[in-house]
């Protein structure tokens, strides 16, 4: 899995309504991905649900949220809505876990990626990243504002 | 033994009535988790409001024995029963007192690392999902 300290590797990928979002849209703010293996799947569910609740209190402390899995943009939309969710969604499908893979997230074996957060700084250099011991373990919505904590005060 | 839970979800209902005849002192959080439980909030508000009239877990209880009446009237007949003042039940769950402690609840849940309910803390660790039976026996112990 990708270190702090490194650049975020580059990438294109489309939101659930099919617009573009490249690493360098990210420029300027601080970026959490949220890897996840699949939409409407029980745990993802739950996982997203959170972070949703406390997603003002991200943006207020100027972090910009964005789900990341092997679904299409449709399946996204369709996640988004059933969901009642604002966070963006994108779409890893093709080639698909391309994106996963490059942030060494992509699980081969499942064809799907491993339940992870990265944060990406506004220099765009990854400043933490943590990954789930196994897709069963939800990260909390805690362990971002821990990074967020521990970032700041660097 | 603490617990974060909302009055919208089954798996909660399924763990309280398990928790029912355990004989322990039980903290309830609340931890509405609103784009998955429309209802979740309104209902945690309420409690709280019925908490101020001091019927706290017999509205608790009422809310998981019957799942299937959570809307307005139904909560007017609960208050109505359990021989509460509903004039003041209605200004309290609507007051900033009982949001902020409902806001706190959850907080603390985010905090602790809560991403599902229920979620059960039994000597400082974190249980999701509803308890098992080796879990329970533990936690009757």
């Amino acid at each position: 899995m990708i270190e702090p300290g490194t650049p975020a590797p580059d990438f294109k990928l489309r939101d659930q309504d099919g617009d573009k979002v490249t690493l360098e849209s990210l420029r300027g703010q601080t970026t959490v991905l949220v890897f996840y293996p699949l939409d409407f799947s029980p745990v993802c569910t739950d996982q997203l649900n959170v972070y949703q609740e406390v997603l003002g209190e991200l943006e207020a402390a100027g972090v910009k949220l964005y789900g990341v899995s092997v679904d299409s943009a449709y399946s996204h939309k369709a996640f988004q809505e059933r969901l009642g969710l604002t966070i963006p969604l994108l779409a890893d499908f093709h080639p698909k876990g391309d994106v996963a893979g490059k942030f060494g997230v992509y699980d081969e074996d499942h064809g799907v990626s491993a339940r992870a957060l990265v944060m990406i700084g506004p220099d765009l250099e990854v400043k933490w990243s943590y990954k789930s011991p196994s897709p069963l373990e939800i990260p909390g919505a805690n362990l971002i504002f821990d990074a967020l904590e521990a970032h700041a005060a660097a | 033994m603490i617990e974060y839970g909302d009055y919208e979800c089954p798996y909660c209902a399924r763990a309280d009535a398990l928790l029912r005849d355990v004989h322990i002192r039980r903290v309830f959080r609340h931890f509405p988790v609103v784009s998955k439980h429309p209802r979740a909030r309104v209902l945690a508000h309420a409690a709280e409001a019925v908490a101020l009239q001091g019927a706290y877990w017999e509205f608790h209880d009422s809310l998981y024995a019957d799942q299937g009446r959570l809307d307005d009237p139904h909560l007017w007949d609960r208050v109505r029963h359990l021989g509460l003042d509903l004039d003041r039940f209605e200004v309290d769950r609507r007051s900033d007192a009982v949001a902020q402690r409902v806001d706190r609840d959850f907080r603390s849940g985010v905090r602790a690392g809560v991403v599902t309910t229920p979620t059960l803390f039994v000597d400082g660790r974190a249980h999701p999902g509803v308890p098992d039976a080796d879990l329970l026996a533990r936690i009757a112990a």
